[in-house]
């Protein structure tokens, strides 16, 4: 067979593409039909550079959970082919036996794997990590940081340093000491794990009480479904077997995490955390001086009713808007993890890694590193207009 | 001012102890130090032979003594064995006589900053050797960085929503967008490698740590500056914003001054203080971009000791690079804070 000229290559990567064509059409026409009706995420609509980014965005998670289902994949990302060692894009398969996909769209790496199913998988595992870790900094950062704010005095003074002191560390030094197998292996990432993992359900708890305490009869019942459903997955999420952390007897362990994975999900968390901190801090300073926390207060509310209910309500424009920056730097720090070959295992298909093998053969072959490396460009710049976007429309009110 | 130094010197040193305390106790958990042993000993040694061969160095101690003789507060150890003496404030066996002319007290309070195990070599030697290839390097990104992020903000904040801002805008977003390990790799690829073939520039600035020329090291230079330069450049064009739609803009326009004159003379002095505090706090940023680049371009700095003691769990090398990086990181805060009251005459003069 003939190698494929660069035309058809593309021709043929859009059809690869065509479940996230589809699911792309579906969305943005459903959205943009009901634009009215869907409050910010509707205003989005309005924004040119908003609807650019959510697009990207949205590329990129519909080929993580299509790549994940196996219908955007040509081959396996981790099984080598013979003969395809380094092959430029469009490279025929040898010997390729019926329904097997005949060519290396992209070519192949220095592993003979091919790139561009490497490249779909990695977007699984950045649509996995990355929202996830986000969202677990925030909680984070949301439950220290309005307390922070909101009280002031000795306890903002102390969490503030704590939080300074994380961020002076150069954030490549604290990989380097946290995701080490020498340092997995103490458990050191397990007990961080113990610690950072519990905000969820501390926030939780304390949003609903806040709310329910003056109707016992309602409050009690939700509060031990939720909580105990969170304390039960939050168990399932710490305990690992094989691990200096086994709290939960196996036949209860709902999901194991891999251990790279988690401590990979671990240190993102932490590094995240502290500048969630301060901007929630900043934020409650801010508004707590605001006429409706006086009548509040007023009123006789508790002060986690106000923080909670009162000062975080008026307090999402930002924070919507820093999470979808978060997001996208959080892809940069899986990236980062990956480019130093920290966490994730060496055969991993994230971006990261792929980047980093690709980049050694780099002044001869382009075709490994550059696929990766495009597409985190595209995803964080994705994630950044779209916050560009969301901050605009805010703003408009 | 002066009480506002010394409170904020105070937090710096507490600060700086916290860290390295932190740094100390992770890299002498067990694991690190049984890997420690098996690359200086050898790798087939047995569980006792690593023992031996870490209470012999030292290292067995409680962490908290050993961190205050790093730091130089609490005296050296010693060991007396048949063949002589080791300890910490000498170097390899010596006879009694030579350990007792020796100084009690060896930490970096001292000036002893140890050795480096990887490099068998002083450390303070090799943290100075590499950071004047980092200064240079660094160097060149600010004269690069400042002047490109700080005219693209006043070019985009001078007529917010016009043609020049969305554009402008829009790129720094893509290079804030781009970690320098992307832009890196875009840039060798399409600059320096035999695939594309224009070939203006060198992939590799090993040879710019002797003679450094535009050729070898514009790219690594350029691949920091990138990433930096958009977030500064976003600051300066918020800040440009807020001060062209301020009162005595609108009073300048009125009485006819003319466009560039009100850019130059009136708003672009306001518009740069918020700037100044940026660009201080973009060191910690700027820090790692360093290790990154270092790295991918083989430039041998001082982001590129971090990887190595890292990687080897050097810990007096590791230790020393966590200082100098946690020294710059506060101290470019304290000289931001410091600038800021200075350059904002409101707070300054209240």
């Amino acid at each position: 067979m003939e190698p494929l000229t660069w035309g058809a290559i593309i021709v043929r990567l859009l059809t690869q593409f065509i479940p996230v064509w589809i699911a792309l059409a579906v969305l943005f026409g459903a959205s943009i039909a009901y634009k009215r009706k869907l409050g910010l995420y509707g205003k989005l609509f309005d924004s040119p550079i908003g609807m650019v980014g959510f697009g990207l965005v949205m590329f990129w998670v519909f080929t993580g959970l299509f790549g994940a289902m196996d219908l955007i994949v040509t081959h396996d990302p981790l099984s080598q082919v013979s003969g395809m060692k380094n092959k430029v894009p469009g490279t025929p398969m040898r010997g390729a036996e019926d329904g097997e996909y005949a060519y290396y769209l992209l070519g192949g790496d220095n592993l003979a794997r091919d790139v561009f199913s490497r490249m779909v998988s990695g977007a699984w595992v950045v649509v996995q990590i990355a929202p996830l870790a986000t969202l677990f900094a925030f909680m984070v950062g949301i439950t220290l940081g309005l307390p922070a704010g909101y009280y002031g005095g000795r306890l903002d003074t102390l969490l503030s340093f704590l939080a300074n002191l994380i961020l002076a560390f150069p954030v490549i030094l604290l990989f380097y000491l946290l995701v080490t197998p020498e340092i997995v292996a103490t458990g050191v990432p397990n007990f961080m794990a113990i610690v950072l993992f519990i905000f969820p359900l501390i926030f939780v708890g304390v949003l609903l009480n806040s709310r329910y305490y003056t109707q016992p009869s309602f409050r009690t019942p939700l509060l031990i479904g939720v909580l105990g459903v969170m304390l039960w997955l939050y168990l399932s999420l710490i305990s690992e077997a094989g691990s200096v952390v086994q709290v939960l007897p196996g036949f209860l362990d709902l999901f194991d995490i891999p251990g790279g994975i988690l401590v990979v999900f671990v240190s993102v968390v932490f590094v995240n955390s502290p500048t969630v901190f301060r901007i929630v801090r900043g934020l409650a300073m801010d508004i707590k001086t605001r006429d409706y926390v006086a009548a509040a207060q007023t009123r006789g509310e508790g002060p986690w009713y106000i923080m909670l209910w009162e000062i975080l309500p008026n307090a999402r424009g930002p924070l919507i808007v820093d999470f979808c920056l978060r997001i996208g730097y959080t892809t940069i720090l899986l990236g980062t993890l990956g480019f130093f070959g920290l966490g994730l295992p060496p055969e991993s298909p994230d971006w990261g890694s792929t980047i980093n093998e690709g980049r050694k053969l780099l002044s001869i072959y382009l075709h490994p590193a550059l696929p990766p490396a495009v597409a985190l460009l595209s995803l964080v710049l994705g994630l950044n207009l779209l916050a560009d976007g969301l901050r605009e429309e805010s703003l408009k009110d | 001012m002066g009480l506002f130094i010394l409170r904020r010197t105070g937090v710096m040193i507490l600060t700086a102890l916290c860290l390295t305390y932190i740094v100390f106790f992770m890299t002498n958990l067990f694991p690190n130090l049984e890997k420690l042993a098996k690359t200086q000993g050898n790798f087939r040694m047995s569980d006792e032979a690593v023992l031996s061969w870490l209470t012999k160095e030292g290292y067995m101690q409680p962490t908290p003594v050993k961190y205050g003789q790093w730091l130089g507060v609490l005296p050296g150890w010693t060991l007396e064995t048949e063949d002589g003496v080791t300890g910490r404030c000498v170097r390899g066996t010596v006879t009694p006589d030579e350990a007792a002319a020796a100084p009690t007290f060896c930490g970096i309070l001292q000036g002893d900053w140890g050795r480096s195990t990887v490099f068998k070599d002083e450390v303070s030697t090799i943290v100075a050797a590499r950071l004047s290839n980092t200064g240079k390097l660094m160097g060149w990104v600010l004269v690069l960085m400042i002047p490109m992020a700080l005219l693209v903000g006043v070019l985009a904040g001078m007529r917010e929503g016009s043609a020049t801002d969305r554009t402008l805008s829009t790129f720094s977003i893509a290079t804030t967008a781009t970690p320098e390990y992307v832009s890196g790799v875009i840039f060798i690829a399409v600059f320096a490698s035999s695939a594309v073939g224009l070939k203006w520039f060198k992939g590799t600035a090993t040879s710019a740590m002797e003679n450094a020329t535009f050729e070898n090291f514009f790219l690594p230079v350029l691949t920091i500056s990138l990433y930096g330069m958009g977030y500064i450049a976003r600051m300066t064009r918020a800040s440009m914003t807020e001060v062209m739609t301020a009162q005595y803009i609108r009073t300048a326009r009125l009485k006819g001054v003319s466009f560039p004159n009100i850019v130059v003379k009136h708003a672009l002095r306001n518009a740069l203080i918020a700037p100044f505090t940026v660009i201080m706090l973009q060191f910690p940023w700027l820090l790692n971009g360093v290790v990154i680049v270092e790295t991918l371009f083989n430039y041998k700095g001082f982001g590129w000791v971090l990887v190595q003691a890292a990687g080897n769990n050097d810990i007096e090398l590791l230790l020393a690079v966590s200082v100098v990086s946690v020294i710059v990181v506060l101290v470019t805060q304290l000289i931001s804070y410091i600038g800021y009251v200075y350059l904002n005459p409101r707070i300054r003069i209240s």
